[in-house]
């Protein structure tokens, strides 16, 4: 037993684990707040097409020899918004105006590395998120942009709510609609580029689908659902921080794979405490 | 010639109002006024423009012609919008898996309030008060989707009545409630329009029950075909020639 609280302390005594986990929970937090809203409003792969802009955007930093997250935060945020206005003006739909800015993100990104050269290494280490790795300086600008994310949905939390049950009934009670949904994109967007480096571009969109979908298994309200996602996404990022290294296994893919057994979790106990409930009640 | 003069008490007023789909004109040069205390039953056949009306009327969308103004201002003026109170058609709430309690949706019939953070507790109130008005205090806890559509039906009404609105505009509000339910609600707008002088536009398809409940008829296909009392209406060649010969007796027959 001792030996195990002083392997923990010791563990918690390395300045790179306190960083990760800090800036990792603040990270989660935002992620599986935004997670509830968008896939309610069937956003889901939003994520996953800002996250290849992300790439791009880190393609274009390495190619400029500028740091790639100056270079990604103005691009996604943009690229979010160009989202928004593809599905809104051009008669699109939302998961093809994603399609669209997601594919020019990851063909610019793979045209800019070739171009470039010489960076494919430092790139490849951006798919798969590298927490452990995270300055000083990023986990202050994590902590300050979740902050900024945390804030807004606070502050909007009840527009939010009616824009996501039904945006008529919002915009028909005075709710500007437009705005909301600008500062969500954003918001995504920013949240977007923090996540990458916790498990990486290629995983993305899990930390913003899994604690959701988990929430939406067991939730009792709309509050409760924002409760059970953050809880079950802060905790396995920190849990899979933990065994990744204790265990030296890839972290982002550690956090990904303990959120998807939550889900598989929640699934279960769902459909198991369900089966007796006659539908109608 | 048209009078563009607005009265101080017209709830709801338009004028001229024409609004076109890509070039396709669905209302044309709509002229009508509500004063307080107003109950129109507004009636139609199917894309006579009855849905974009309600549209218009809720600042949902923009005329392409004329002016329309509520409570005597047009809709970027109006400030306070838990004035008006809005139940849509049923066919808005798709996601039955939508994980929200009865309570937080009726709470959103009060999201406009600005003032909204200081008075939590009051709202809380307010949606408890309409809840036991609408008998599904019992309901408060519940989660959305797993109600009947006669009980979403409920919690949508207690939605667009819980900011105690002057106007109350009703999308076809009678559907997927039980006879006996539908009574008590029609007996329920009937109180708030008598004892509160709520103004209510309400969108049927039932001619007979506008005859029951409403004071006046706004029958709209593309225009105004008929605004006025619906004795009047009953009166009129109007019917005849909308309904039939024989609908004078069927319709008007149960308005006494």
């Amino acid at each position: 037993m001792s030996m195990n609280s002083i392997g923990i302390a010791e563990f918690l005594s390395y300045g790179f684990i306190q960083r990760a986990l800090i800036a990792g929970s603040f990270i989660a937090l935002i992620c599986s707040l935004l997670g509830v809203i968008l896939v309610l409003r069937r956003l889901s792969l939003i994520g996953d097409g800002l996250s290849h802009v992300t790439f791009g955007g880190v393609a274009l930093g390495l190619f400029l020899n500028v740091y790639p997250l100056y270079v990604s935060l103005p691009l996604v945020v943009f690229s979010s918004l160009g989202i928004l206005r593809l599905a809104d003006k051009a008669r699109m739909y939302g998961d093809a105006a994603i399609g669209i800015v997601s594919s020019i993100g990851i063909a610019a990104g793979v045209m800019l590395a070739s171009i470039g050269g010489g960076f494919n290494i430092d790139l490849f280490s951006y798919l798969f998120g590298n927490i452990l790795s995270i300055s000083e300086y990023e986990v202050a600008s994590s902590i300050m942009l979740s902050l900024l994310v945390l804030a807004t949905i606070v502050f909007y939390f009840n527009e939010i709510l009616s824009i996501t049950f039904d945006e008529e009934f919002a915009r028909a009670s005075g709710i500007n609609t437009g705005r909301i949904n600008t500062l969500l994109v954003m918001l995504t967007g920013i949240t977007v580029v923090l996540t990458m480096k916790v498990v990486g571009i290629m995983l993305t969109s899990a930390l913003l689908i899994l604690p959701a979908s988990t929430a939406f298994q067991l939730a009792r309200g709309f509050r409760n659902a924002m409760v059970i996602a953050a809880i079950t996404s802060v905790f396995s990022v920190i849990a899979g921080i933990t065994l990744s290294f204790m265990m030296d296994l890839p972290t982002g893919a550690s956090i990904v794979l303990l959120n998807a057994a939550f889900f598989l979790a929640a699934f279960t106990y769902a459909q198991r405490s369900r089966k007796p409930a006659s539908p109608v009640r | 010639m048209r009078i563009d003069v607005i009265s101080i008490s017209d709830i709801v007023s338009v004028s001229g109002v024409s609004y076109a789909y890509n070039a396709v004109e669905v209302l044309s040069d709509i002229s009508f006024s509500m004063q307080q205390g107003d109950y129109v039953g507004l009636v139609g056949p199917n894309g006579s423009g009855k849905s974009t009306l309600i549209r218009l009327l809720l600042g949902l969308l923009a005329p392409s012609k004329g002016t329309l103004s509520i409570f005597g201002s047009p809709h970027r003026e109006l400030r306070n919008w838990n004035r008006i109170g809005y139940l849509p058609q049923k066919i808005h709430f798709l996601n039955p898996h939508f994980p929200s309690t009865v309570a937080e949706i009726v709470s959103l019939g009060l999201v406009a309030n600005s003032d909204r953070k200081s008075r939590a507790s009051e709202n809380r109130q307010a949606v408890d008060r309409t809840l036991e008005l609408l008998g599904i205090e019992d309901l408060k806890k519940k989660l959305i989707g797993s109600l009947s559509g006669g009980q979403q039906q409920r919690v949508f009404i207690a939605r667009a009545l819980v900011s105690s609105p002057e106007l109350l505009i009703l999308d076809e509000p009678a559907t997927a409630l039980d006879p006996g339910t539908r009574e008590n609600f029609f007996g329920l707008l009937h109180d708030l329009n008598h004892q509160q002088r709520v103004s209510i536009i309400l969108v049927t398809h039932d001619l007979g029950s506008v005859g029951v409940f409403a004071s006046k008829l706004l029958y709209l296909d593309k225009k105004i075909v008929f605004y006025g009392n619906f004795d009047e209406f009953c009166k009129s060649d109007h019917m005849a020639s909308v309904f039939g010969p024989s609908s004078q007796h069927i319709i008007c027959h149960k308005h006494d």
